[in-house]
């Protein structure tokens, strides 16, 4: 009996939220994001809200000519925030992962943080190559890299012969960098482009070219909507196409970061 | 649960043994020269000259009251970098040792495990009872003599059970080794839970290594003591000790 309450209540909702989906028609969308993820998205001194995620959220809506309004929310209250449609979309660097994708759905990925190896200027690390590991290039070099994360374990199963150093944290692999430890480090670009031009990484760069396989990194940061809202989200994946092919993605990806492609695969 | 347990313990046996045998290594190299370092500056530390036992008391106090991880981070971190901004070390022979975290980990391991065992062995030492030393020495041995005779063997004899204790002690802290990119025991571990997500089975396995390896000490150094002690135990002795009515 009470099962039948609780399927018919379900199914009154489930009507009722698609009704007022089509009904709504996008014409006017609300998108959250974090404004604590700088340069992604943050607050500046005048109180806006700026950045990557900014900067690509405005123009995806006017891609897709609909109007558009950005509110900040905190992380955590992020996806109910989202469910209780406060907002009906959030651009905020949020990773697709299957735990998410069990509340809530995903645009394709608008972007990664592709994944870099930092040496000494000169070296060249190629562990990556036209979509392929290549086995032997870390041979007789010592790699550090922060432990639990993807990038320690895309090094332990594909280099047998390399000898890797399992750091507690980035801060750490870089400081035995500078020592002279290690002969290069893996990490997120984003977080290594910002070291190589301060000064403690005078002497190290870029030693190979930026990789972001999905297999090992997963799917990179999509849009997040709400489940019964596909129109919507045909909509935005819709807008990302147009955007990544008439380049105006490209433009906001490299005014906020110039060596690094936001789009890869 | 059991299945994730066996699943671990199959999949990631190398991982675990590895782990296994570094945390050994570096349980075994810090006791053996620990003790090695303690006893002479134990000796010094009862010395009644100031200058003598100013040094050991300076270094006990050091180690004993700092952090082990802080030990660990200055000796790898600190020392690492000064060694590695030396002119011309990075190309010298010396440097395939010197930038390996191996040495940087054993040498605090051994530091600190010697300063603790110092001052067990200082307790031990001092309460060696006087009746003995004052014997032996009208029995006119030398103080190096009456060291190796009497003192020793007695302060072994007191400090055993604090000495194993202590030993057992090390055995975990050398699981602070994985902060500075050893691969031990703790740091297999956690290798294993960014792996599979499973941290209640990684850990269990750890533990439990932990535990067998502790029972294993614990049954080897009660044999030792047990050996120590076998002058107690002989009835002669006893018999001797009541005639003299306990004042030995």
């Amino acid at each position: 009996m009470k099962n039948w309450i609780k399927v018919a209540t379900a199914a009154a909702v489930g009507v009722a939220l698609s009704a007022s989906a089509a009904s709504a028609a996008w014409e006017k969308v609300v998108i959250a994001t974090e404004g604590a993820y700088p340069p992604f998205n943050y607050v500046d001194k005048d109180g806006k809200l700026q950045g990557f995620d900014v900067d690509f959220a405005v123009k995806l809506c006017e891609t897709a000519g609909i109007e558009c309004e950005i509110v900040a929310q905190d992380w955590d209250g992020i996806i109910p925030g989202l469910l209780a449609k406060k907002y009906d979309a959030i651009i905020a660097q949020m990773s697709i992962t299957e735990e998410r994708k069990r509340s809530i759905d995903f645009t394709n990925y608008y972007s990664t943080t592709p994944a870099v190896f930092v040496g000494k200027e000169g070296m060249s690390v190629e562990a990556w190559k036209d979509g392929a590991v290549v086995e032997d290039a870390l041979d007789g070099l010592v790699i550090g890299v922060q432990r639990s994360t993807t990038h320690s374990a895309f090094l332990e199963d594909n280099f047998p012969n390399a000898e890797i150093r399992m750091y507690d944290t980035q801060d750490n692999a870089l400081l035995d960098l500078t020592a002279g430890r290690i002969d290069a480090t893996l990490a997120d670009s984003g977080v290594l482009v910002e070291w190589v031009k301060s000064d403690e990484g005078k002497g190290y760069a870029f030693v190979s070219d930026t990789f972001a396989p999905k297999e090992f990194f997963g799917e990179g940061a999509g849009i997040g909507i709400r489940k019964e809202d596909q129109d919507l989200k045909e909509i935005l994946n819709k807008a990302l196409a147009e955007m990544l092919a008439n380049g105006s993605y490209q433009e906001i990806n490299k005014k906020y970061f110039e060596e690094i492609n936001l789009h890869p695969n | 649960m059991f299945e994730d347990l066996i699943y671990v313990l199959t999949k990631y046996d190398t991982w675990l043994w590895q782990g296994f045998l570094l945390t050994l290594q570096l349980l075994a190299v810090s006791v053996v020269f620990g003790t090695l370092i303690a006893i002479p500056l134990a000796v010094a530390r009862v010395s009644k000259l100031v200058w003598v036992q100013a040094l050991p008391f300076a270094f006990i106090y050091v180690f004993r009251g700092t952090p082990l991880i802080a030990q660990l981070f200055m000796m790898y971190y600190g020392c690492g970098q000064l060694i590695a901004n030396i002119e011309g070390i990075q190309d010298h022979w010396s440097w395939t040792y010197l930038r390996d975290p191996y040495w940087y980990c054993l040498l605090t391991f051994v530091l600190n495990t010697a300063a603790y065992m110092a001052e067990i062995m200082r307790g031990g030492i001092q309460n060696v009872p006087n009746g003995e030393i004052e014997a032996a020495r009208a029995c006119g041995m030398r103080p190096a003599t009456i060291y190796r005779r009497i003192i020793f063997p007695r302060m072994w004899q007191i400090i055993w059970p604090a000495y194993t204790n202590d030993v057992i002690f090390t055995l975990k802290a050398t699981s602070l080794a994985s902060t500075v990119t050893m691969m031990e025991l703790t740091g297999a571990a956690r290798k294993i839970v960014a792996r599979t997500a499973l941290p209640y089975e990684a850990f269990i396995s750890a533990g439990v290594i932990y535990l067998i390896i502790v029972y294993v000490l614990t049954f080897g150094f009660k044999g030792i003591e047990k050996y120590l002690r076998r002058n107690e135990n002989r009835k002669e002795n006893k018999s001797v000790l009541a005639k003299a009515g306990g004042h030995i």
